[in-house]
């Protein structure tokens, strides 16, 4: 079932915790809701589950194109999974998943061996079937939020919402379940909305990624799209590192730290300030000797080389520090220690203008020449 | 351990070993007289219908202190605790005169035949009065401790609001339940002060058992106090054993 968000606004006294939210999940994707604490996925999903409503006469939430305003939660046909799983603690796993099915109206329930056959059809689903009769306190963080997850598709939901469904485990077992939730989607196909802090998880899940800042939808897109192409310097900055400069683009050039390269079409000619400048970390090509590319001069101040990539932290004399990723070959290659010399090409460039929109991002090519990828004006094309 | 065999254990042997100097046979006469038997029966059957209004009572407040704001909850969650500081002797004298057929209440409830001085009913009430501020301490902080979430899985499973409660909060509270009501009620077995002020302690009728122990200490007669004290002692202790493993088996799911 595809799900639609028109207009919606929330406020919790004076603190706005969803500001104008406009949002559509088409059927059977899986979605993620991404942003810092405080920036109202939380509360954006609770008012599709219907756990939360949105500030009186703000808008509207539509399940299949009808408003569903009316419907309590246990009506919407949701299954909502809590971040700390929310488990009926006095009940056996059996029971906790078989909850939604014996709370049904005599009508409408299954009879108990039906129950008991599609409870245990969800076990095997989550991979618990041999530890049914165990209680949540005997289970590990991993096991009770698939319980949990079982639970909410025991009343055979039409949309699954998880609340930071990995938050309080362990790396390890959330690296597993992860794989194993986007393993699950394939299977079941229900339309899936999850809430994330973690940008690898958004990145790495979903078909789509909901960046959220300040109650407001920062961007949506592909986890590809959000990632190379950021709406704005907030997506920029949360999907990853980044080091960030003040530059201005001036006469057709571009200058920002002790860089200055040649821009022509940039602003079409004219003076841009401020300009802030985003260089992730892995887009830097470090060398050892100035070779004729456009590039920041620094000294090596540290060399953290534990773990698949090796971390450099470099300052300029004008006192920029910059953070820079090499592979681990490259670093053999170069022979550097803290003290050498450095001279760092921007691979990948990405300018915004008064915090917010991107202005354009730029690849630069290994042979010196800058190509543009996409260019706007700020005063418009 | 040591300070629990001091307080307690000492006490109690003692009280063992002065009703042991009675011959069994005075021993049998002491605690089994048609008096006694009637203020057992009243002890505890007054202590047990306290207990039970308690529960209710205790539950009722407990949830309106936790999940309901309004202006004066701190007085009046202050309020609950009033009955374990007063001494309860202030208390049966206020009900004794609140409930008299010219008392601010008695006034009004005489005249429609409730006598709630100097009867069971008023026995009844005081215990509730002191055995309250149990039921609802222990079920409090449970209450307070349920997450909500809890509560909105249950009806995101579409769970109506009273099968919330009896299938997913009623079972969190009923150990707590359970011992709020086992508390109020040892404490109201146990309960003198009020009671005496309250019952009129006629013989077969209002008179309690501690009440019983006290006459007989009047008379001198500590061998036959001890004895109905015994007496007590082991209907409590087996009582509170008992409502023990009701708790345990009602947390069975908490390893």
């Amino acid at each position: 079932m595809s799900i639609e968000v028109r207009n919606i606004s929330k406020s919790f006294g004076a603190f706005k915790a969803l500001d104008d939210v406009s949002l559509q999940v088409p059927k059977g994707q899986l979605v993620a809701l991404l942003g810092p604490s405080g920036s109202g996925k939380t509360t954006l999903l609770r008012i599709i589950a219907g756990l939360e409503f949105g500030d009186p006469g703000s808008g509207l939430v539509l399940f299949h194109g009808s408003d569903v305003a009316n419907y309590r939660v246990g009506d919407r046909g949701v299954g909502f999974v809590f971040q700390h799983y929310a488990l009926f603690r006095h009940l056996s796993v059996f029971e906790n998943v078989a909850f939604g099915l014996r709370v049904k109206p005599r009508r409408e329930r299954p009879s108990k061996s039906e129950i008991r056959q599609r409870v245990m059809d969800l076990l095997k689903l989550v991979q618990l079937d041999r530890l049914a009769d165990r209680y949540p306190s005997q289970l590990s963080g991993g096991q009770r939020q698939r319980v949990a997850l079982a639970r909410a598709l025991a009343v055979e939901p039409k949309v699954l919402l998880l609340d930071e469904p990995f938050g309080a485990l362990d790396a390890k077992v959330r690296q597993e379940l992860r794989q194993w939730l986007r393993r699950l989607h394939e299977e079941i196909h229900v339309t899936t909305l999850f809430v994330t802090h973690d940008q690898d998880e958004a990145l790495e899940l979903a078909d789509r990624v909901v960046v959220m800042n300040h109650g407001r939808i920062e961007q949506i897109g592909t986890p590809e799209q959000v990632f190379q192409e950021p709406a704005t310097e907030f997506v920029m900055n949360f999907l990853g590192s980044v080091n960030v400069f003040h530059g201005r683009a001036e006469g057709g050039r571009l200058r920002f730290s002790n860089l200055e390269m040649h821009a022509p079409d940039l602003a079409n000619g004219a003076e841009v300030t401020p300009l802030r400048i985003f260089v992730r970390p892995h887009d830097w090509t470090f060398e050892t000797h100035d070779n004729g590319t456009p590039c920041v001069r620094a000294t090596l101040r540290t060399v953290n080389a534990a773990g698949p990539k090796v971390r450099l932290q470099l300052v300029t004399d004008e006192g920029d520090v910059i953070n820079v990723e090499i592979s681990q070959e490259r670093y053999g290659e170069l022979g550097i220690s803290p003290g050498s010399a450095a001279f760092l090409a921007p691979r990948d460039i990405k300018l915004f203008k008064d915090q917010k929109d991107l202005l354009a991002t730029w690849r630069v090519a290994q042979d010196v020449t800058v190509e543009e990828e996409r260019l706007l004006s700020p005063e418009g094309p | 351990m040591f300070y629990l065999s001091v307080l307690v254990l000492l006490p109690i042997m003692a009280c063992f070993f002065k009703a042991s100097t009675l011959s069994w046979n005075e021993f049998w006469s002491a605690v089994w007289t048609e008096r006694t038997r009637a203020a057992y029966s009243l002890t505890f059957g007054a202590s047990l219908v306290a207990a039970f209004v308690n529960l209710f009572l205790g539950l009722l407040i407990a949830w309106v202190l936790v999940r309901y704001s309004f202006p004066g909850k701190r007085i009046m969650d202050s309020l609950v605790d009033l009955p374990l500081a007063l001494p309860t002797a202030v208390g049966g004298l206020v009900y004794a005169s609140l409930y008299v057929p010219n008392g601010w209440l008695g006034r009004f409830l005489v005249p429609l035949g409730i006598q709630a001085a100097y009867s069971r009913l008023g026995i009844v009430l005081v215990l509730i009065f002191v055995g309250l501020p149990f039921a609802v301490r222990t079920v409090q902080p449970i209450l307070e401790e349920i997450d909500p979430e809890t509560e909105e899985a249950s009806s995101s499973l579409g769970a109506t609001r009273w099968q919330s409660f009896r299938r997913v909060i009623f079972p969190a509270l009923l150990p707590a339940l359970i011992t709020g009501f086992a508390l109020s009620f040892a404490r109201s077995i146990g309960e003198y002060g009020s009671v005496v002020f309250v019952s009129g302690n006629m013989p077969y009728k209002t008179e309690i058992a501690p009440i019983l122990i006290v006459a007989r200490l009047e008379e001198f007669a500590y061998g036959e106090a001890t004895a109905i004290a015994v007496v007590l002692l082991v209907i409590s202790f087996s009582m509170l054993v008992l409502i023990n493993r009701l708790v345990r088996w009602s947390r069975r799911y908490a390893i």
